[in-house]
């Protein structure tokens, strides 16, 4: 870690505070540009966007799908309607591009709950945890699943902090808080990155979806690292850094392809020495010691 | 050596599964409770027009809102966590705010899986739920007077709500007007129990399994076969005989007839029949 020991200090120096929290700062911009938009019907007036995540109608046209609610819908023994099966088609195939868990880090409320929590486990220095598999996400995939099929319910949505959190904003919170205060608190206090990180399935479902996404954040400039270990300790994901970051000796190329990375750019904001960017999944040669390499060229293309 | 830290190892990662398979399915068995119990709608909670049945339509809406914004009457709420039906659903609660029968549908249009059957293009065939007339005791009909209020404003007047004469026995002397509803025509809008005039509302909407009885199967309705069949079903009626004035008959329906025949003897019955009960009673396959 940095000298100082804060993370993304030395990235603050080098680059300026900017451009250290740029895609911080974006990321900020689309999650809460997304929600104004839904909230600008029901506040003002102005319904550029109507529904929720579940579904939504943007300018009476374009419809958008949730895919894991639609499919627990399916499992209940329910076939939707036209518009809302083009808004499924339209779903995956965006989050099959830019990546499944796009939708965590650029679109989900609950994240900002989260990143906050995490960031006062920082601020605090707050150590204690109960580690979870991080696999178990995909367990209570399974069981929200067959919990459907069994039920003949969408039962996960009793639950859901994502849409809970998503529609009682736009819809009403009433007691909807204390479920997203319970998921803060957990990941505060009981497990760091508990609940994005370990066991949300709405995160594991998408991740599914973007198991092989076109655009991936890449280590292009690893040669750079002056292993400060900034990247490791504010991604929510750590796990999936090392083997892009630390595999040229293998052999391993630079993108970082795990199906959990999810594209937020963090890693690319704290690192001083620029070895981060976002790029295609494709352009992955292992040989990136040569920094004119195609990798390098768009490694920092947005 | 290698072999004794694969197989710990396996072992290892057999216990974490076992583990996080048990936390995980403890907390699907809770999950799965709950959402079960959620499935009793609260009888105050009505549906949007078009609802699928209670249980089909848990596994149906995806809790969108999108009814809810296409109504213009904003009549339509999501239900809140602590709400008594599954949480993120559309209802209203008719006493608050009725349903308009807006003839378009929009609720309908809206809604991406169908939860809200698309079928459903005539609103007069909807069936939201069903209004009864739940309390005779406070009902101003009941008590004698005209108030007629839901028999007003119900959109299908006549339909169903009619109001039904009947004997006032109380005065002797006057006729009350009884609020009817009909299931045939009743779409469970609501307006009847939004306006009426007591307090607590005599006339509540339910859900129509709520609300509704249901005859055994095998039950027929006498008058109904016959008019099918265009004649009684069962024996031939027998004739009146007794206690007739001189050179009346008495006719099924119509009453006593003059210019009988008094040869209209009964017809020759069975032996050991008893005259007078009917042929139907006697045994004989008809």
């Amino acid at each position: 870690m940095s000298a100082n020991n804060k993370i993304g200090a030395d990235a603050v120096m080098e680059k300026g505070w900017l451009s250290a929290h740029k895609w911080l700062l974006l990321r900020r911009l689309s999650q809460l540009g997304i929600l104004a938009l839904f909230l600008l019907g029901p506040l003002a007036g102005i319904w550029v966007v109507k529904g929720n995540l579940a579904y939504s109608l943007t300018l009476d046209t374009l419809p958008l799908t949730d895919p894991y609610v639609l499919l627990q819908s399916l499992l209940a023994g329910h076939m939707a309607e036209k518009l809302g099966l083009i808004g499924v088609a339209i779903v995956i195939v965006f989050y099959a591009v830019v990546g499944g868990r796009a939708y965590c880090s650029w679109v989900c409320p609950v994240n900002m709950v989260a990143d906050f929590a995490a960031w006062l486990r920082h601020r605090f220095g707050i150590k204690s945890g109960a580690r979870f598999s991080r696999t178990s996400r995909y367990w209570i995939l399974a069981m929200t699943l067959v919990l459907a099929v069994a039920t003949g319910t969408v039962a996960w949505e009793m639950l859901n902090p994502v849409s809970m959190l998503h529609r009682g904003l736009i819809f009403g919170l009433g007691s909807a808080w204390a479920i997203v205060m319970a998921v803060f608190l957990f990941d505060l206090f009981v497990s760091p990155d508990g609940w994005c990180g370990h066991l949300c399935p709405v995160g594991a479902f998408y991740s599914l979806i973007g198991k092989t996404s076109v655009v991936r954040v890449n280590a292009a400039q690893r040669a750079a690292c002056n292993d400060c270990m900034d990247c490791f300790v504010v991604c929510p994901e750590p796990q999936v850094i090392k083997p892009a970051l630390k595999g040229a000796a293998k052999g391993i190329g630079p993108v970082i392809t795990s199906a959990n990375c999810t594209n937020c750019g963090r890693c690319i904001d704290v690192c001083s020495k620029e070895v981060f960017g976002f790029g295609l999944r494709f352009i992955n040669k292992a040989e990136n010691n040569a920094p004119q390499g195609e990798a390098a060229a768009l490694g920092n293309r947005p | 050596m290698a072999a004794i830290s694969k197989s710990q190892s396996r072992r290892q990662f057999l216990l974490d599964m076992a583990k996080t398979a048990c936390g995980v399915g403890m907390f699907g068995l809770g999950l799965g409770l709950y959402s079960k119990q959620a499935r009793a709608l609260p009888p105050a909670a009505i549906r949007p027009p078009g609802a699928l049945p209670e249980p089909d339509f848990q596994g149906a809406c995806i809790r969108c809102g999108m009814c809810v914004r296409d109504c213009p009457y904003d009549i339509l709420n999501l239900a809140k966590p602590e709400d008594d039906l599954a949480t993120g659903t559309p209802y209203f609660v008719a006493r608050k705010i009725p349903c308009e029968m807006c003839e378009d549908i929009p609720c309908v249009k809206a809604c991406p899986t169908g939860a809200l059957d698309h079928k459903l293009t005539d609103i007069n065939k909807a069936k939201m739920g069903l209004a009864a007339l739940v309390d005779q005791e406070t009902c101003l009909n009941f008590l004698g007077l005209r108030c007629d209020v839901c028999y007003r404003v119900c959109p299908v007047i006549d339909k169903a709500i009619t109001l039904e004469r009947v004997h006032n026995f109380r005065t002797d002397k006057h006729t009350m007007f009884l609020p009817t509803v009909h299931s045939e025509h009743c779409t469970g809008c609501g307006k009847c129990e939004h306006a009426c005039v007591l307090e607590v509302a005599a006339i509540k909407i339910f859900p129509v399994q709520l609300a509704k009885g249901a005859l055994g199967k095998h039950y027929q309705m006498g008058w109904e076969e016959k008019k099918k069949a265009g004649q009684s079903l069962v024996a031939p009626e027998i004739k009146h005989q007794y206690n007739l004035p001189e050179g009346f008959e008495y006719e099924q329906g119509r009453g006593l007839v003059p210019g009988g025949s008094s040869e209209a003897a009964p017809s020759p019955a069975a032996p050991g029949a008893q005259p007078g009960i009917p042929q139907a009673l006697h045994g004989d396959k008809l």
